[in-house]
């Protein structure tokens, strides 16, 4: 797929986002927002996943460590065909597939459920570890928060990749730089986080996360690198592409109105316009 | 008689499982002499992961193994797996019903030496509340046995309660274990006693002086505490009109709990329970604490004793 065409189903998965979180009157745009591009880098052109087939074991897995960004995961597995675009309208309530933080047992195309910071990428190293076992050359990608990494779970699960050379394994790092209570290096400091994985035996690449080209790039040369995970340090903005949700702390954990949703799909469909 | 500690039961069974099924893997917390995961380690040294000491992690790595189809065994002592470890156990493995053994040992104050810090008394408690788990608490090395082959026949997370301490060899080959079954081991129209783990030997020799005094004293071996065996439970309570529960565990929310909610609802029957009466254990030699803290051969007749008086 093209980088233009990449960045129209961003774009398409940002509108998703929006529209999914009004009916569901609560939920997260902001860090969705921030990995809509990563993710449809990782969905539309890096992982190989058949929709129609959701367990096919051969499948690369993703595991979303920061689960309360699940708008972000269901608009890319509506678009990608692994269920029903309208099945996005059911988000967080009852009786629906979609719920608050992703559920593996409910929604075709997530492999594992999470919600609680911190756990996600133990269960990503889990999983690399079966497919080295099995021979198996899929791999593993785990997208977590920055404001996740002061779960202590994660720094053991990424001592435990280094040790068992978990390359078949990529990690992103959502770069934000904004949580529930304010900004990250205000409410816990995280800094330096790149020297921290690196001191943890991980490879790193640093990209601009809204850089289609970027992205493509560190995750070709993350499946390069032998004998060690790569962490691919993300710097993105949170509420991206919607003005006034962008770096906003507010909007991380609230949805928008009818009316702010209407203002924010205008600017996206204008982005999308001027891709053209 | 002759003892084994179902710990020891544990190594041996997970080596046997594992030359049947290539899918079994374990994983365990930089304890694998004491839990005897070193056995299957030695054996299948491409399918153990030591996780170091870092029982989070080592639940959600589980769990993701599960994800991918194989079969983990997640071993380390009792208290880590159920209290550090909890919320992983809860959300990674539960919720997702993957199909993780949670696999146990040094469970219980027969611990003994390293104290409380090191005695789960609230693990079944913490297990049984958690939907989706099953709770087996086997009370030898057969039984321990044939749990562990149980547990990996069935699809969903389990957890195998283990000890420490040699216990006695109570069952043969022909004995079986059933997940969801309890066992009736002597027969009685006094009185019935509901045991398990190391509880249920100590049961058994009370109910054999307790029929030298004139008291005819049934022994059920509850080891699945999760799924209970309501039926038999009902069944024993309204025969003998009078019922004990006899484990190493706190008094809130283990078997005696269990075995209350059941009859309450369905077979109100007087009741005593023998365990831990809400308190952590302490250092000491294991059969001290048993006797100490209540749970001695004694306590288990005098519980009889008691209820039998009540009805």
């Amino acid at each position: 797929m093209s980088v233009l065409e990449l960045k129209r189903r961003a774009n398409q998965i940002r509108q998703d986002i929006i529209t999914m979180l009004v009916p569901a009157k609560s939920g997260h745009p902001g860090g969705s927002l921030s990995a809509a591009d990563i993710l449809a880098v990782l969905y539309f052109h890096e992982m190989r996943v058949k929709p129609e087939d959701p367990h096919w074991p051969e499948r690369d897995r993703f595991v979303l460590a920061k689960g309360h960004a699940a708008p972000v995961l269901y608009a890319t597995l509506a678009q990608k065909g692994f269920f029903p675009r309208e099945e996005l309208l059911g988000l967080r309530q009852t009786g629906r597939i979609l719920q608050g933080h992703p559920d593996m047992k409910k929604v075709p195309g997530v492999d594992m459920s999470t919600g609680s910071l911190g756990q996600g990428l133990s269960a990503a190293n889990g999983m690399a570890l079966a497919g080295r076992l099995d021979k198996k050359d899929f791999r593993v990608y785990v997208l977590l928060g920055d404001g996740e990494m002061a779960e202590g779970q994660v720094w053991e699960a990424a001592m435990a990749a280094a040790h068992y050379k978990l390359d078949n394994l990529t990690a992103i790092l959502d770069y934000n730089g904004l949580q529930i209570d304010g900004p990250t290096e205000e409410v816990m400091s995280s800094e330096p986080l790149k020297d921290k994985w690196l001191a943890f035996g991980w490879h790193v690449l640093e990209v601009d996360g809204h850089n289609i080209e970027e992205l493509l790039k560190a995750f070709a040369q993350a499946k390069e690198i032998k004998g060690k995970p790569t962490l691919i340090l993300a710097k993105t903005v949170k509420g991206k592409g919607v003005s006034f949700m962008e770096n906003q702390v507010g909007w991380h954990g609230s949805a928008p109105n009818a009316e702010q949703a209407e203002q924010a799909l205008k600017e996206l469909r204008e982005e999308a316009a001027n891709l053209g | 008689m002759a003892k084994q500690a179902t710990r020891d039961a544990y190594g041996k069974a997970l080596v046997a499982l594992g030359a049947e099924n290539e899918n079994i893997v374990v994983l365990d917390a930089d304890l694998s002499k004491s839990t005897k995961t070193a056995e299957f380690a030695k054996h299948y040294p491409e399918r153990f992961f030591n996780m170091g000491i870092a029982e989070a992690n080592l639940m959600g790595t589980a769990a993701g193994l599960a994800a991918a189809g194989k079969i983990p065994f997640a071993s380390t002592f009792a208290i880590f797996a159920t209290g550090r470890a909890f919320e992983q156990v809860r959300n990674s493995i539960a919720y997702p019903k993957l199909n993780v053994k949670i696999a146990a040992t040094h469970a219980g104050i027969t611990v003994g030496e390293d104290g409380a810090s090191h005695q789960a008394v609230e693990d079944i408690a913490l297990m049984r509340a958690v939907p989706n788990m099953t709770v087996l608490v086997p009370a030898d090395g057969e039984e321990t046995r044939q749990a562990v082959f149980a547990a990996a026949q069935y699809e969903g997370p389990v957890y195998i309660r283990m000890g420490r301490l040699d216990v006695p060899c109570l069952f043969d080959q022909n004995y079986k274990f059933t997940i969801g079954k309890a066992n009736v081991l002597r027969e009685g129209s006094d009185c019935v006693i509901f045991a398990n783990g190391v509880m249920v030997s100590t049961a058994l020799e009370a109910a054999q002086e307790l029929e030298e005094e004139g008291l005819k004293v049934a022994v059920v071996n509850v080891a699945s505490v999760k799924p209970l065996d309501e039926e038999t439970i009902v069944a024993y309570a309204q025969k003998t009109g009078a019922v004990v529960t006899a484990e190493e565990h706190n008094i809130i929310g283990g078997l005696g709990s269990a075995v209350a909610e059941v009859l309450g609802e369905k077979a109100p029957t007087p009741l005593v329970r023998v365990g831990l009466k809400d308190t952590f254990g302490e250092s000491g030699r294991p059969m001290e604490l048993l006797e100490k803290y209540g749970l001695s051969k004694k306590d288990v007749k005098e519980a009889v004793k008691a209820v039998i008086a009540r009805k």
